[in-house]
């Protein structure tokens, strides 16, 4: 057996997590943190937030509790069952800082925590980054030029 | 050169195992010498926590036979852990002459065969071949950070905490090293980090039919044949690539990484990895087995995927290594 048909050969027989199983909880899971987010949003108004101060404040909550879950080696668990479910809500965003500065503590603070904190989810930065800009661009175009 | 190392003075004096507790909830919990409950082992970072699983799997070895670093001529050895830290910083106390392997996970075979071939050359009488890997630091060094909240492909292995060592020496002892063999490294082209098993499934196959080929030896002549670390998805695939071509393999083929765990009942994906894999489930299992008299001879086939995470980004496939190793069982001395 060649290469390329090994590699067809053993591609094909590999079993696959279940697409339908992941995605009910992807949708369960992710809109349960949505719904948590929406209660948030309604509390913050009823404390007197304005409506964009709330939302600021929903992502900050949301951000410190995927923080804390996986400080205390939570999160980790729920994220094996959920997958999208908790990796797409910005609870998947603050994991996967949170994850390589734990991980990389015993590195120190500087060469450790600080410079691998952005390991995974440095990519996520640099095309959020990219994208606001070019947003901002075609915005100003649109609104200034025009 | 002949590819097929006879040795005819080379025997297992001793034998120890150091594992942690996932290996511990397995099936084979009974075999091993010592279990630690505490994943960092007493220390405060991964790699020490590796280092001294290694330390103390070297000193339980020396121990049993009441023997002092002086006592030993050499340490054949290795680990996955970049620039194999774990295994030399966990020697460096010992004083003990150190040959630091990386054959990945087929590391234990290949320290074997190191150790046994340097006894065999009358260059030393008395020698140590380990290997060891441990489920974090590996984690850490290969895939995500240990709390990242992801998941993992059904192909995918659980790497085996532990460290398992064999005392080599003349001294005639009950289990024999008769022979071995270094393979030959094979590239399958496979490029999927979470199949290991199917990049090493294909150099596993070729070791065992060349072995085959240059000994005059049949499948019939062994009691258990295991590959080291192929897992459920490689072990199948290797039993596909092979067919019928060696006959009567089926019944006593077996691999380390679907012994150790439970497959079923925990979670570890398609099984164990990991140089500490084969090492503990030899040192540990099979070689009680030999000395209990329940088998006779061991074909030991460590697998290896030669591989490291920037060679993996950059595209470059997996290449698979076995390395075979016959234990037998001698009746004279036992």
């Amino acid at each position: 057996m060649n290469n390329a048909d090994y590699k067809k050969y053993t591609t094909d027989r590999a079993k696959r997590s279940s697409c339908l199983l992941n995605s009910v909880k992807a949708f369960f899971v992710g809109g349960f943190i949505c719904c948590i987010g929406q209660a948030l949003f309604n509390l913050y108004l009823w404390w007197g937030a304005d409506e964009n101060t709330a939302r600021t404040l929903v992502s900050v909550t949301l951000i410190f509790a995927a923080g804390l879950l996986t400080g205390i080696g939570v999160f980790d668990k729920i994220g094996k069952f959920s997958g999208a479910g908790t990796l797409v809500p910005i609870t998947g965003f603050a994991n996967a800082i949170a994850a390589p500065a734990i991980e990389n503590k015993t590195e120190g603070k500087i060469n450790g925590v600080c410079s691998k904190m952005f390991v995974m989810a440095g990519p996520v930065i640099v095309f959020g980054t990219l994208s606001s800009a070019i947003y901002g661009l075609v915005y100003y175009i649109v609104t200034k030029v025009l | 050169m002949n590819k097929l190392i006879k040795f005819d003075n080379v025997y297992v004096e001793e034998r120890a195992s150091v594992v942690g507790k996932t290996e511990k909830a397995g099936p084979l919990s009974a075999y091993f010498d010592m279990c630690e409950e505490d994943e960092y082992f007493g220390t405060d970072t991964w790699e020490k926590a590796e280092s001294e699983m290694t330390h103390r799997c070297l000193n339980l070895l020396m121990s049993k036979k009441k023997l002092k670093s002086d006592d030993i001529d050499l340490i054949c050895g290795g680990d996955l852990l970049n620039q194999c830290v774990a295994s030399s910083f966990g020697v460096k106390e010992s004083g003990v002459p150190y040959l630091g392997l990386y054959g990945a996970c087929s590391t234990f075979a290949e320290g074997v065969i190191c150790a046994s071939t340097f006894i065999k050359a009358g260059a030393i009488n008395r020698g140590i071949a380990h290997a060891s890997s441990h489920f974090c630091s590996a984690e850490k060094q290969y895939r995500f950070p240990l709390e990242y909240g992801g998941q993992r492909t059904p192909t995918s292995q659980n790497t085996v905490t532990g460290c398992g060592s064999l005392l080599l020496s003349t001294a005639p002892s009950p289990i024999r090293v008769k022979d071995g063999m270094v393979g030959r490294i094979v590239d399958a082209g496979i490029t999927d980090v979470n199949n290991m098993g199917a990049a090493m499934a294909k150099a596993a196959a070729d070791s065992l039919t060349e072995y085959f080929a240059l000994s005059d030896k049949k499948a019939s002549d062994f009691d258990i044949i295991a590959t080291g670390d192929l897992g459920r998805e490689g072990f199948e695939i290797c039993c596909e690539l092979l067919g019928d071509s060696i006959v009567g393999l089926k019944d006593k083929f077996t691999d380390c990484g679907m012994l150790i765990f439970d497959l079923e009942g925990q979670d570890v994906h398609a099984g164990g990895s990991g140089c500490g894999c084969s090492a503990v489930v030899t040192a540990g299992y099979f070689l009680n087995k030999l000395y209990m008299g329940e088998i006779n001879n061991l074909l030991l086939l460590s697998t290896g995927a030669l591989m490291n995470p920037t060679t993996v980004f950059q595209g470059q496939s997996i290449s698979g290594i076995a390395h075979a190793v016959h234990f037998e069982r001698n009746s004279v001395y036992a």
